[in-house]
């Protein structure tokens, strides 16, 4: 018997299912770094009209090849101190934030009394506005009437005052702790998750086999956690090196360069000098330096398995 | 028979198909032409703005339709993408350099005012104050390559100065009415100051282009226009002795503990708080801060003076126009958009403007009876120096690393010598861009 239309197509069903996912992550994903990708190479103001179709000649007349990269790599210091300076958070937020996360993550884990109430309390900061918690925070490290300051001066450390956020010294720093506080209720709900999927009889065991604390800590919690840390880990990475509103509601890159990080200077260069093709390039440099990053973390947890 | 599961989705996909349709139509409410649409960012004017619009629907039934959009960041990415993709609203403004309202102009977007300003004897043109319609003109042979002319319409004018409380100068034992002119004696206040517990000297110096202002100022003062032009076309070094005047200036206002903590970090909103609070001696800030601070504090009594003079020679104050609307070339309603922002510059709407939002007035009729802070402020307008009137202008990187370099002088982490030496190091790179990018036959599209 001839087999129907409807039989023949049966194979392909499946991806006449995902064709409209495929077509939504074409148009807002793909196109656009492709047309990203073309703008890097472009020395364009950013107000001619966009549509290469539509203007094949002023783009040609806007071409650059890859001098805008070239730029960057030999011109461009700030940007890569930029880049430094936003590592800096990283580690931090990596180190201090994340282990501070898990430290949290298990004792609410050991049904503390009131273990509820701080798993709201921790989760508070990260769904506030980062303009909101940037703008808290200016006041708290205000060197004029900031609370931070009179706290110093009641404990007989008034020796220590200053402005934190426009010293160099502490400017930087004081940017990544605004930054952890407001992150490290994420990594605390992840570990937690990851905490509870841990069956109890592994610890039971472990206990009836002699097993102390950190013993099982060591030999139980971390090994079966590696996965979601790496999650954590991965996503600490690209969220903090792309950190931007923090750095606008506190210190906009300053005091002189000392906070600037990669996405204030891309944007510095498109809304500050109107350069898009260059900032696009900035972005695209900036965007696989990220990706190589997750890619080599990414096979750390294969490697431990 | 159809389940009820299947019923209530079938129910609400048709739902929200009408919703979308419903959504993608005219509001049923709106009858007759649709308004002319203005965009603007200057959210202290957005109630004044809606009143204006309601009198001339009612004066000449044609409905305009303001659309704020704050803050100005915001704003200039929402004009910017409009252009790339031919929707911009039938008047709007350009906040930005005189680049980038070249831009503007050059890619269509802008409707040349030149044969409006003109008709009846210069009648529009005439009923402005001159400076702020200089900051909207392009001048015969520009850089830019732009046709000489007036494009944009100025709302209001402005100038930059230096503010002092009266009640804070009185309490440092300073005549209230008589505030130090000289630079000398301005940074002798640092140290008042710090011994009576107030700050001596508040500015949003972490928003770069309020220290560009003052440098630029005293840049002006000490060594000329012709010779700061000359910087800007790359005939003059940055560490040539004028310009490292210039940046002394700041590593002796920082010696005396006049700028208060964390200065280089405080936005301007900040700034204002504190002298609106009576916590300041000195704010250098624009003619906006009045009407700031008439709602922060409306007893706080203040003067306005010029920025103190380091030498016998004129002091200049940065100004000009404060706000200002283009039409849109494209935008079928440009003849009405004429009409109504001639409409909107003529005296009766300038002086409802200047009462409701205390900006002075760019119609020079509805300026003549200002109240005292803005008077003071208008006196300076004619001393205004503004970057959109220069001859030259410097390149963003430079200005960049120029104010970056104030910054750095401020904290004392650089010298003044020091800065100047980063500062030329970035003019000698971007001369040498933009050369390389002429042999390549490159330009910025036009």
């Amino acid at each position: 018997m001839a087999s129907t239309l409807s039989d023949r197509l049966h194979p392909y069903k499946p991806y006449l299912f995902l064709l409209p996912a495929l077509a939504l992550f074409a148009i807002f994903s793909i196109y656009p770094f492709f047309l990203l990708t073309a703008t890097s190479c472009l020395n364009w103001d950013g107000v001619f009209p966009a549509n290469p179709f539509a203007s094949l000649q002023a783009y040609g007349q806007q071409f650059v090849g890859l001098r805008n990269y070239l730029e960057v790599f030999t011109h461009d210091p700030v940007f890569w101190t930029s880049f430094a300076q936003a590592a800096y958070i990283t580690a931090l937020a990596l180190t201090v934030q994340n282990a501070l996360a898990l430290l949290l993550a298990i004792a609410v884990n050991r049904r503390l009394v009131g273990a509820g109430a701080y798993r709201t309390i921790f989760f508070i900061p990260p769904i506030l506005s980062e303009i909101v918690v940037g703008l808290i925070w200016f006041w708290i490290y205000d060197g004029n009437f900031g609370i931070f300051n009179n706290a110093l001066t009641q404990l007989g450390l008034g020796a220590w005052t200053r402005s934190w956020l426009a010293d160099p010294k502490t400017a930087l720093t004081a940017v990544a702790i605004i930054h952890m506080w407001k992150g490290f209720g994420w990594g605390f709900v992840m570990f937690l998750a990851g905490l509870q999927t841990i069956p109890e009889e592994l610890y039971e065991a472990a206990r009836v086999d002699g097993a102390n604390a950190w013993y099982r800590f060591r030999h139980i919690t971390l090994p079966l956690l590696l996965p979601v840390a790496m999650v954590v880990s991965i996503l600490t990475i690209l969220g903090t090196m792309q950190i931007f509103a923090l750095i606008i509601a506190t210190t906009q890159g300053g005091p002189g360069y000392h906070t600037e990080v990669p996405i204030t200077r891309i944007f510095s260069s498109m809304l500050g000098s109107s350069r898009f093709g260059y900032a696009c390039a900035q972005g695209i440099i900036f965007g696989l330096i990220l990706l190589t990053f997750s890619l080599i973390q990414m096979r750390f947890p294969r490697r431990s398995t | 028979m159809m389940s009820k599961g299947t019923l209530s989705f079938r129910f609400a996909i048709v739902a929200a198909a009408l919703l979308v349709v419903a959504g993608c139509g005219r509001s049923p409410t709106a009858k007759g032409p649709a308004p002319l649409r203005v965009w603007h960012w200057m959210t202290d004017r957005e109630e004044a703005f809606t009143e204006l619009a309601r009198r001339y629907r009612q004066q000449t039934g044609t409905a305009i339709h303001f659309e704020l959009y704050a803050p100005s960041d915001v704003y200039v990415q929402k004009v910017r993408s409009a252009a790339q993709t031919d929707g911009l609203p039938d008047i709007y403004g350009v906040l930005g350099e005189t680049r980038d309202i070249a831009s503007f102009i050059n890619a269509g977007h802008v409707l040349p005012l030149e044969a409006e300003m003109g008709q009846d004897n210069d009648a529009w043109r005439s009923s402005f104050f001159p400076k702020t319609l200089a900051v909207n003109a392009f001048v015969p042979n520009n850089p830019q390559g732009i046709a000489p002319g007036v494009y944009g319409v100025p709302i209001d004018a402005m100038s930059i100065q230096l503010i002092y409380n009266k009640k804070l100068l009185a309490k440092l034992g300073l005549n209230p009415d008589s505030p130090p002119s000289m630079w000398k004696d301005f940074l002798q206040v640092g140290q008042l100051a710090k011994a009576h517990g107030v700050l001596g000297f508040v500015s949003g110096w972490a928003e770069l282009w309020l220290i560009d202002c003052l440098a630029t100022d005293y840049a002006i003062h000490l060594m000329g226009m012709d010779k700061v032009e000359q910087t800007y076309a790359g005939k003059k070094a940055y560490t040539d002795t004028e310009w490292l005047r210039v940046l002394r200036l700041f590593a002796e206002l920082r010696d005396s503990r006049l700028p208060a903590e964390g200065i280089v970090t405080m936005v301007n909103k900040r700034a204002e708080q504190l002298f609106a609070n009576e916590q300041a001696v000195f704010a250098f800030n624009g003619t906006w801060a009045v009407n700031v601070y008439r709602s922060m504090n409306p007893a706080l009594e203040y003067g306005v003076m010029m920025l103190p003079k380091v030498k016998d020679r004129p002091m200049v104050t940065w100004g000009g126009a404060g706000s200002s609307f283009f039409i849109n070339a494209k935008s079928p309603k440009a003849p009405q958009a004429v009409a109504f922002l001639k409409w909107l510059t003529s005296q009766p709407q300038q002086e409802y403007l200047l009462q409701a939002t205390q900006n002075i007035p760019a119609n020079r009729a509805a300026a003549e009876a200002l109240p005292p802070p803005l008077a003071a402020f208008a006196e300076a307008i004619d001393a205004a120096v503004h970057p959109r009137l220069f001859a030259v202008q410097e390149q963003s990187a430079v200005i960049e690393a120029f104010d970056k370099g104030i910054q750095s002088i401020l904290i004392g982490e650089a010298t003044p010598e020091q800065v100047a030496e980063a500062v030329q190091s970035v003019k000698q790179r971007e001369l040498s861009r933009l050369a390389s990018q002429s042999a390549y036959g490159q330009h910025t599209v036009r």
